[in-house]
């Protein structure tokens, strides 16, 4: 069984996590990380793969090309390659673009199944499977909390809004899964250190047959006209355990407020 | 502006949230329509024209009794190219996301996601969207038509307006694809003993407790203030504790006096669910959590230290 994962690069969260005002875009200058929610795609990946018997874990990703560097983590937990599409022309994707680059790269590729993790932490979206989905013209499950492959076919639990699904489709498929799914494992050193080695392969539009003029800005039919600082709940009082007084001080709040 | 509006329903009744976006809708767009997509549906005509829907195109097919998005994205695909709608809105669902998704790929439509607003500046369409776990509120606009829009759960009440709509078949052709994946079972919780919506303390707990063995802190800290435990989407999806307390996005909405959040992180699908409570503390060890940018107080420390403590602070007190 052939399976691609989608993951993506993120800024890490901090107070240095913004939107570039100059260009609208996603400032991804800082720190940055593989996406945490997508760890439990990869986890699901080699636990099906393992459950298979043989079988091949793929990630594909878009983003710059230093990006490699946040994909070794998956290598590192043991996937078996990587493919990324990296284009100065991609930068600035929305959803309509980035998923046509992102199925173009995954039919290139081939797979029986594609792994999406819950969102993407600099973009909360939880949406973008979806568009792939369509565009393979592939089933597709989200929110995944249980999955069993067998025969040809993968079940799925999700939570909706109303309680549990139970949903059954046949292979080839998309899935997302949610962050409750499974627990990522670590890298071990070994997988660490042969990660780098592991086939890493930087493609450019042309090569996943993309033209430029349907990614990035071009391909977008989405903008972004202006940053505003979001509503606030007022004044905020931060209290720290250093001192190993924390209960005390919330206690003193909620006598203060008449919680007590 | 020609505006259509998918009326996800659940048993015989449209949801709040897209009610509510339909009320947005008519506001900006007079002539608002419709699409409640289903098998026997048709009731929902009426509904749905209280709240300001002119015209409802129904979807009634037994293949799409289940709530299953991809056959609605045929649906509405089509409706929009035949019907000239330059804007279809959504309000947040599990269901309408995956349908939102789809189509913006089948129509190579912009879709601006987590609108808390929409407003009409200058004839144009403009979305205001909370971005990066809520720290700026951003302008969002489309490109061309047709518009796609996912509006946050919670952000628009429903507004009745007493008129009546008028009802137009939608017609039903459903891709290969699309009919692939099947509903195989559907299980609708149901509430046992007192629910957390009534409660007016709440102590919640989320992934950082570790492990399911630590809700009993919880619980014990919740007895003391005279309150209930309240939970995450993780902690429920791992089986930790149950689906009828979960607050959220999929599960309750909540407005206590006072919500204690004991190793949440505060994502957005959790965050609508308890924004409305009147005071809110939490305790999570990373500084940076994004609970914090919305608690009134913020506890930067190991819950497993601070939660026992203060549940015999409180007892002390209490005597
Ligand atoms: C469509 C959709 C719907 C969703 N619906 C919901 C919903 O209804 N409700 C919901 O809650 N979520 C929902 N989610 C999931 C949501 O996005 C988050 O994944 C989820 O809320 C995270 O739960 P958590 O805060 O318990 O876990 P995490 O995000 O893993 O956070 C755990 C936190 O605990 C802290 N921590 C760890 N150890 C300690 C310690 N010892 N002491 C103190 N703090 C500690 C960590 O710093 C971290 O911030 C939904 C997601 C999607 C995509
Ligand atoms: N640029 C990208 N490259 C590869 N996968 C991505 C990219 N962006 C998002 N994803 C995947 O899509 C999921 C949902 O992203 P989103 O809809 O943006 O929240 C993520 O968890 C990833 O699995």
């Amino acid at each position: 069984m052939k399976i691609g994962v989608c993951v993506k690069e993120v800024p890490d969260v901090g107070p240095s996590r913004r939107i570039d005002p100059a260009t609208m875009r996603m400032d991804r200058s800082g720190d940055r990380s593989l996406n945490a929610f997508d760890l439990q795609a990869v986890e699901a990946a080699l636990r099906l793969k393992a459950d298979a018997g043989d079988g091949e874990v793929v990630l594909v990703s878009m983003g710059q090309s230093r990006a490699l560097e946040s994909l070794r983590k998956g290598l590192a937990m043991g996937a078996d390659r990587a493919v990324l599409v990296s284009d100065e022309a991609a930068a600035g994707s929305d959803l309509v673009a980035t998923s046509r680059v992102l199925a173009a790269a995954l039919e290139r590729e081939g797979v029986d199944l594609v792994i999406f993790g819950q969102q993407a932490s600099d973009s909360d979206g939880a949406v973008l499977w979806a568009a792939v989905a369509e565009r393979l013209k592939m089933p597709v499950i989200s929110q995944i909390s249980e999955i069993e492959v067998s025969g040809g076919s993968v079940t799925a639990k999700r939570q909706t809004e109303f309680g549990y699904d139970k949903i059954k489709t046949p292979l080839p498929a998309v899935l997302a899964v949610s962050d409750a799914l499974n627990e990522p494992r670590y890298p071990s050193l070994k997988g660490i250190m042969g990660a780098k080695k592991k086939p890493q392969e930087v493609l450019s539009l042309a090569d996943v047959g993309v033209d430029a003029g349907d990614a990035g800005e071009a391909g977008s039919r989405t903008t972004v006209a202006a940053l505003n600082p979001p509503p606030s709940r007022g004044g905020r009082q931060m209290i720290s355990d250093e001192d190993g007084d924390a209960a005390e001080k919330v206690m003193a709040y909620l006598v203060e407020r008449k919680f007590v | 502006m020609s505006t259509l509006v998918f009326l996800e329903h659940h048993g015989d009744a449209i949801q709040k949230n897209p009610l509510g976006v339909l009320s947005k809708a008519a506001s900006l767009d007079p002539d608002t329509s419709g699409v409640v997509i289903g098998s026997g549906v048709g009731g929902l005509v009426e509904q749905a024209g209280k709240y300001g829907a002119k015209k409802v195109f129904v979807a009634d097919d037994p293949r799409l009794e289940a709530p299953l998005p991809q056959p609605r994205v045929d649906v509405i695909a089509k409706l929009v190219q035949e019907g000239g709608f330059d804007t279809v809105l959504f309000a947040a669902s599990v269901l309408s996301a995956d349908v939102a998704g789809g189509l913006a790929a089948r129509l190579d439509a912009g879709l601006n996601w987590d609108l808390s607003d929409l407003a009409s500046e200058g004839g144009q369409l403009v979305g205001k969207r909370l971005a990066l776990g809520d720290t700026v509120l951003a302008d969002v606009g489309w490109s061309a038509t047709p518009r796609l829009g996912l509006v946050r759960s919670g952000s628009f009440e429903p507004a009745e307006t007493g008129g009546s709509a008028e009802k137009a078949d939608a017609s039903v052709e459903l891709s290969d694809f699309s009919t692939k994946a099947e509903m195989v079972e559907q299980a609708h919780e149901e509430q046992t003993g007192p629910s957390i919506e009534d409660a007016e303390i709440l102590v919640a707990g989320g992934r950082g407790l570790g492990s399911p063995d630590a809700f009993p802190l919880l619980e014990e800290l919740a007895k003391a203030l005279g309150g209930a435990v309240a939970s995450t989407r993780a902690v429920v999806d791992a089986g930790w504790y149950p689906y009828a307390t979960q607050v959220g996005q999929t599960g309750k909405t909540v407005s206590p006096k006072l919500y204690i959040g004991c190793g949440i992180s505060g994502a957005i699908q959790h965050k609508v669910g308890m924004q409305t409570s009147q005071v809110i503390v939490s305790i999570n060890k990373d500084e940076n959590a994004p609970i914090f940018e919305f608690s009134d107080v913020g506890v930067v420390g190991d819950l497993h230290a601070i939660v026992p403590k203060l549940t015999e602070l409180v007892k002390a007190r209490k005597g």
